[in-house]
């Protein structure tokens, strides 16, 4: 066994705006490159939004006259409901892991923490929402990829990213935390699916585009007003450590 | 922080308690840069507790603790800079190598040029050769090693081992053993829990035992004659 040696000297880096984004990145590149090995969250949240896909289509299938009439509620219901699963994990694992302690323990701010873990799953909503609109695409002959709606799934993601990782740090060290996070959740996130819902339904119903920037603008505040309260609460969640 | 005058560890009638129970009641001691403190006492004594409040993982209901002149209550982010800590969980990432996971304590750390200091350490730990490997891999002594490797990777001035031996072989708690020494050697304050009184008198300057919330020094081990 190798003999204990004289300590290098450590040395640590000033700090300011870029060691901030650079914690922030250290976080979520971690988060990244252990959900590539595991694909854990990704992949169960791929395989939720695929088959609950499927199932609407079998359900809507025979009894709506127009697929339009029901895929803005589709899509956003099932990006909803696949979120949870995800966002549970988010700080979940880290608790069973007892890693959440480490992270806990460094000199990073806690938003830091969370701006890092929200950029991860931020990542892992997109992979997602890009095979699930494609499914739908097929499954319900609707085409989705249009910049308007594309624009308000990417800022209504960034929301629900936003709240949904406050929560699940919330709700982290609960035992009960599966069935708490959507409870809790879920509720808040009614203007966010309301409005999603809205603002693709104008799309895919060909009004005019004017019609769906009041939508836009109610996304842009909930997502304004979300990372504003988590930068207020998040130190508060942690406070005992 | 390694002023040798300040206590680098000074905890004041600190009190804590669960619901209805006391688990830390009125607790004082100081340790000094150089010094190693031994902690003993049964499961639920609430030595975890301690280590977790002087760790800045949690907050006494009463009492103060300061690391060096700086008061835990109202230090900044920047204080947990000061602190190693090996707890129970080893807080290391089972998909990431043994590398990966140092090298993302370093960067969260803001090392500069980390590289090195793993290695040093690594090796130190004879953990090298199986640095590509994935944690889950390891023996549950190689995750042990790779957590002290963890705390100690920011070369604190105060170091908190929570029962460092456990699940260590003969020849990891020798190098544990040696470890300490040397951290003594730099002016490290280290406090450490055992449930070992052998290893709590060898590491130990001072040999304290938590009993009923209360501290109680039970020896002062002659290093000349262990």
């Amino acid at each position: 066994m190798a003999e204990i040696s004289e300590v290098e000297g450590v040395t640590h880096r000033e700090g300011g705006i870029a060691a901030y984004l650079r914690r922030v990145w250290v976080v979520a590149e971690k988060d990244v490159r252990a959900e590539m090995r595991s694909k854990e969250v990704v992949g169960t949240m791929a395989a939720f939004s695929v088959l609950a896909a499927v199932v609407f289509g079998l359900a809507f299938d025979l009894r709506v006259p127009r697929s339009e009439l029901v895929v803005p509620g589709i899509l956003w219901v099932i990006v909803l409901f696949a979120g949870v699963l995800g966002l549970n994990r988010s700080f979940g694992s880290e608790v069973d892991r007892g890693t959440l302690a480490g992270l806990l323990l460094a000199p990073v701010e806690r938003s830091a923490i969370y701006l890092g873990k929200a950029a991860a799953n931020l990542l892992y909503f997109l992979i997602v929402e890009a095979l699930l609109v494609p499914a739908l695409l097929i499954l319900f002959d609707v085409n989705l990829l249009k910049p308007i709606v594309l624009l308000g799934l990417l800022l209504g993601t960034i929301g629900y990213v936003g709240v949904g990782t406050l929560f699940a740090a919330l709700t982290s060290r609960n035992r009960a935390r599966e069935t708490l996070l959507p409870v809790l959740l879920l509720p808040v996130l009614v203007p966010l699916f309301i409005s999603g819902v809205g603002l693709t339904s104008v799309i895919l119903d060909g009004r005019a585009t004017a019609e769906a920037w009041p939508w836009l603008v109610i996304i842009g505040l909930f997502d304004a007003l979300v990372f504003a309260i988590a930068f207020l609460l998040v130190d508060v969640i942690w406070e005992k450590g | 922080m390694t002023d040798r005058a300040t206590p680098l560890i000074r905890c004041e009638h600190v009190e804590k308690r669960f619901g209805h129970k006391r688990v830390l009641r009125d607790v004082s001691f100081t340790v000094a840069a150089g010094e190693v403190l031994s902690l003993l006492g049964a499961n639920g004594s609430g030595k975890t507790t301690l280590l977790r409040i002087i760790s800045a993982l949690d907050r006494p209901d009463r009492g103060e603790v300061w690391l060096g002149p700086v008061p835990l209550s109202s230090a900044a982010a920047e204080i947990r800079r000061y602190v190693g800590v090996v707890a129970h969980a080893p807080m290391l990432y089972d998909r990431l190598t043994g590398s990966e996971n140092l090298s993302f304590y370093a960067r969260l750390y803001d090392l500069e040029k980390p590289q090195k200091r793993i290695e040093q350490l690594l090796r130190t730990l004879d953990l090298w050769r199986w640095r590509d490997d994935a944690v889950r891999t390891f023996s549950r002594g190689m995750t042990q090693r790779l957590a002290i490797a963890r705390a100690l990777l920011h070369d604190p001035p105060v170091v908190v081992l929570d029962e460092p031996d456990t699940g260590l072989d003969r020849e990891s708690i020798d190098l544990l053993t040696e470890l300490v020494a040397h951290l003594r050697s730099r002016s490290r304050a280290v406090v450490t829990t055992t449930h070992s009184i052998e290893r709590a008198q060898v590491w130990g300057d001072r040999v304290f035992e938590l009993r009923g919330g209360h501290l109680h020094q039970i020896g002062c081990p002659d290093r000349n004659t262990l």
